[in-house]
């Protein structure tokens, strides 16, 4: 029995529509239903909920629900549309999923719609005292002026539930309490590793919550994608998750390419494997610098300065750009490779092979490191996936999600590599995943490096790409995570809407689970080793 | 019975007693008591200066080494040599703010109870013979206590801010200074025992035959070990600088502070570095005296001929150097685990060092 035809027989009134991505639509009634069944089904648990997509349709206000397995990675995708625009509700999810908990936040902040029985319905990137919701067709740009007054935070939440007669009604849930010593980590603070705010509550030095509080940086990107062409919003994805700059830009590529009909050329292939793999390379280097520094060792953050300085070289003599490659376009890469990319990268790894060993001699056996890493924060497999925590931390605690190996795109079919696995789940396995990525990444470009096959390296596109009506998505291994393109186009110039699936949003609302009870040092050492970044987060 | 004479060669004793006299043959004794007290109040603040900026030069180019980095190598020519000055320079021209809700009387106290805490101690140190400053039979005892007051400094700074960061700062530096004393007192209580002096002289001279790392040779050794950790804990450093880590509290208990009141607890982190590793030296490595070797005779000889000012600050700078070394190779520790660390393991070795050192006193079973 496939997905579709269970869903079908919860809820006979489903449709199931093609263009694109298959997408089974349910009425807001069920499904509720239709989620606990997917949910706890025995052969194929959909236990992994990859985003919740708020839409602004014509006809009303709803959500799509990407979907997919831990066990069997089949992937699904629901759609519901709430029933009154003016007073849209739906039912929450996230008491299958925990990760709908902020999603379901960061609809209701930018469509408006309640979900029921979430138990935390605040605004989340916005303002409090916002007005309106942006994301709607609707909504008046000159409705919220520049605010020049200090944001309040209110201390309690709102959760919604519906009342026998049909109507919703709130009631109040305590966040902090009169009594609780509440410390800001951030917004401006050395190891948040850029603009968030963690109001964090403390015992003594235990930490007993964690709220954080975000949308410092955030750009409206996912709106301003709504009046740009198909090649113009390629500019905006090296902003996101700027140490995965290459890799994002390849997820929208793809999306749109795959919506084209577009079929890129192996050589584009092998230089987009290569790029994404060094980008990895380098967010991974960063991200030991970053941990070491966290955690007070001044000296190892310079090493792994020193090797990335070297990839971002590379990076500059091929596409121009050291942070913000701009690299990937529609139909292939910008620019040839340099003459001498292959032979500097080769050097490249060969050297890091080498000194790789005195970044574990400093660190990684270091006694006041393990005892700091190991055995704190926490993250169960369980806890993982229902949190949505991809990438390293998710398979730091045994959930083998590597998108790369499951869902496999560009040449990953084709090259052998390992998918790192740890079970612990603590700090420790975090760090080691990504030092362990590092050695995977070299051994995959190794096998393409010397192959690159002769080529068209861009294909000719119309300036204005028109894409066939429908919804289309893509999704690519980030440096931390996966990174998910989901664009739903009406035929138009520009897309009717579209959403990325942020890596780090997830890996932000893990914190409070993995840091409650540890000190405030863990806090910044937990952090270190989630690894999330924040312009990906805010968007 | 050893040549001591060698113990005369720059004593600077008979040079005192000669201005003293001079002075005496001109006015009263009252007045002379207070030129001579000003001029060396004079000269320990001149001194601490120069050593800070010493310190401070020799820190950021030890670190830039460990870091493969150059370090300053702008300001004053080939290697930077005027960067920490024109530093120093510029935080003096700083505005020292107040702030909204603090506690003004104490907010500005506090730093001035930290760099007096670090100049009585430094005042204590045996520079060479006969140029000690502050000498008196507890001497030790003196520099245990005077210590001290640093803590109070750094918990009124951190209380009287008015911010959360810099109390948290405070209740850990307080936690941590106030148990790591615990090891400071039994291992320099160990070496008391050794050299059967609290005086600071006597125990340098105590160790003009060996030095007291080898008198005491096993318990010495592990003492010495037990001091520099519990001493880097004191000085408030890495990886013992959980009370200023600025990747969780900014600056801990002085993020508050502007200008030279900042600076003052600059100034004293660093002369309390030196502090640390000169006591080590004095207690441990012999003070100012060379370093001898039985039946070496022609070596002693030439060795004697070393000033013993020399002698202490190069062997001080030695320690300083060790320290820096952990402090930039080391990540930093946990609150709980510094404290287990004290609890759990140091004091206790430190009980048992001492109770070792008293058995080998007593049977004679020293070198």
């Amino acid at each position: 029995m496939t997905v579709i035809e269970k869903i079908q027989k919860i809820c006979p009134e489903a449709q199931v529509s093609t263009s694109g991505d298959t997408i089974v639509t349910v009425p807001s009634d069920s499904l509720a239903a239709v989620a606990e069944a997917l949910r706890n089904d025995d052969q194929e648990p959909m236990d992994y909920l990859r985003d919740i997509v708020g839409m602004d349709w014509s006809e009303g206000l709803g959500a799509l629900y990407y979907l997919e397995s831990s066990k069997t990675y089949g992937r699904v995708v629901l759609k519901t549309v709430a029933r009154d625009r003016d007073e849209a509700w739906l039912p929450s999810v996230c008491h299958w999923w925990r990760t709908a908990e902020i999603k379901e936040r960061e609809i209701y902040d930018f469509f408006g719609i309640r979900f029921i029985g979430n138990p935390d319905m605040r605004r989340i990137f916005l303002r409090e005292d916002w007005k309106g919701y942006p994301l709607r067709k609707d909504y008046d740009m000159d409705s919220n002026p520049l605010n020049m007054e200090n944001e309040e935070n209110a201390d309690d939440t709102v959760e919604y539930y519906l009342k026998p007669d049909g109507t919703v009604e709130g009631h109040r849930n305590i966040l902090f309490d009169q009594k609780d010593f509440v410390v800001n980590i951030g917004p401006q603070h050395p190891s948040t590793h850029g603009v968030l705010r963690m109001r964090t509550s403390l015992d003594g030095e235990t930490i007993s919550r964690i709220d954080p509080i975000l949308g410092y940086i955030h750009r409206g990107i996912e709106k301003m994608n709504e009046s740009l062409t198909y090649p113009q919003t390629l500019a905006l994805t090296d902003r996101l998750d700027y140490l995965s700059a290459h890799q994002n830009r390849h997820a929208l590529c793809m999306c749109i390419e795959q919506a084209m009909g577009l079929e890129v050329s192996r050589r584009v292939q092998y230089i987009r494997t290569i790029m994404d793999e060094l980008q990895r390379i380098d967010s991974h280097l960063l991200f030991y610098s970053c941990l070491v520094m966290d955690m007070g060792g001044l000296t190892p953050f310079f090493y792994g300065f020193r090797e990335r300085e070297m990839i971002l070289d590379i990076f500059e003599e091929t596409t121009g750009g050291r942070l913000i490659q701009n690299y990937n376009v529609i139909g292939g890469v910008q620019a040839d490779i340099h003459p001498t990319f292959q032979q500097k990268v080769k050097e490249f790894i060969k050297h890091l092979r080498s000194v790789i060993q005195d970044y574990h001699n400093i660190f990684t056996g270091n006694v006041i490191a393990t005892t700091r890493l190991k055995g704190v924060g926490i993250l169960t497999r369980e806890q993982a996936i229902s949190l949505g925590a991809t990438g390293g931390t998710g398979r730091a605690a045994g959930w083998a999600n590597d998108v790369r190996k499951h869902h496999p795109y560009a040449l990953y079919g084709e090259v052998d590599f390992k998918e790192v696995l740890y079970t612990e789940g603590d700090s420790f396995a975090r760090y080691m995943v990504r030092m362990d990525e590092i050695m995977e990444s070299c051994h995959i470009i190794e096998q393409l490096i010397d192959n690159i096959p002769e080529g068209e390296t861009r294909l000719k596109t119309k300036p204005i790409i028109k894409l066939p009506e429908g919804n289309f998505s893509a999704s690519v291994e980030t440096s931390r995570g996966e990174f998910g393109v989901m664009l739903e186009s009406h035929g138009d110039k520009t897309p009717y809407r579209l959403h990325y699936r942020s890596t780090g949003l997830p890996l932000v609302h893990a914190m409070d689970t993995a840091c409650r009870g540890n000190k405030i040092a863990d806090l910044i050492a937990i952090g270190g080793t989630m690894d999330f970044v924040i312009p990906d987060i805010d968007r | 019975m050893n040549n001591n004479s060698f113990l005369d060669y720059y004593n600077i004793q008979d040079l005192n007693t000669a201005i003293h006299e001079a002075l005496l043959s001109v006015m009263p004794q009252w007045l002379a008591i207070l030129l001579e007290g000003l001029a060396v109040g004079l000269l320990i603040i001149v001194l601490y200066a120069v050593l800070a900026i010493i310190l401070i030069y020799m820190e950021r180019k030890v670190c830039a080494r460990f870091q493969c980095r150059i370090g300053p190598n702008r300001v004053g020519g080939k290697g930077g040599l005027l960067q920490v000055p024109a530093d120093v320079l510029k935080i003096l021209t700083k505005e020292i703010i107040s702030l909204k809700g603090s506690d003004r009387f104490l907010y500005n106290l506090a730093p001035f109870l930290v760099i007096l805490a670090s100049i009585f101690t430094f005042s204590c140190l045996p520079w060479n013979k006969g140029a000690e400053i502050l000498r008196m039979n507890i001497g030790i005892f003196f520099v245990l206590a005077a210590s001290s007051i640093g803590v109070l400094g750094i918990l009124l700074a951190g209380w009287s801010s008015n911010s959360k960061y810099t109390i948290i700062g405070a209740v850990r530096s307080g936690a941590m200074i106030i148990s790591y004393e615990l090891s400071i007192g039994l291992t320099v209580l160990t070496m008391v025992l050794l050299s059967g002096t609290m005086d600071i002289q006597n125990i340098v001279m105590s160790q003009d035959r060996m030095w007291n790392i080898f008198r005491g040779h096993l318990p010495a050794v592990a003492a010495f070990i037990v001091y520099l950790i519990a001493g880097n804990a004191e000085a408030n450093r890495g990886p013992f600088d959980l009370a200023e880590a600025e990747q969780e509290l900014t600056a801990g208990y002085h993020t508050e502070y502007s200008g030279m009141h900042f600076g003052f607890f600059y100034l004293a982190e660093y002369l309390n570095l030196f502090i640390t590793s000169g006591i080590a030296v004095t207690l441990f490595l012999g003070g100012w005296m060379p370093l001898h070797f039985p039946g070496l005779d022609g070596f002693n000889a030439v060795m004697d001929y070393i000033p013993g000012v020399i002698w202490f600050v190069s062997k001080t700078f030695l320690v300083v150097f060790l320290l820096m070394w952990i402090r930039w190779t080391f990540p930093r520790l946990r609150i709980d685990q510094v404290l287990t660390l004290e609890w759990k393991y140091l004091m206790p070795l430190s009980l048992l060092i001492l109770l070792i050192m008293t058995v080998c006193v007593v049977f004679g079973i020293t070198l």
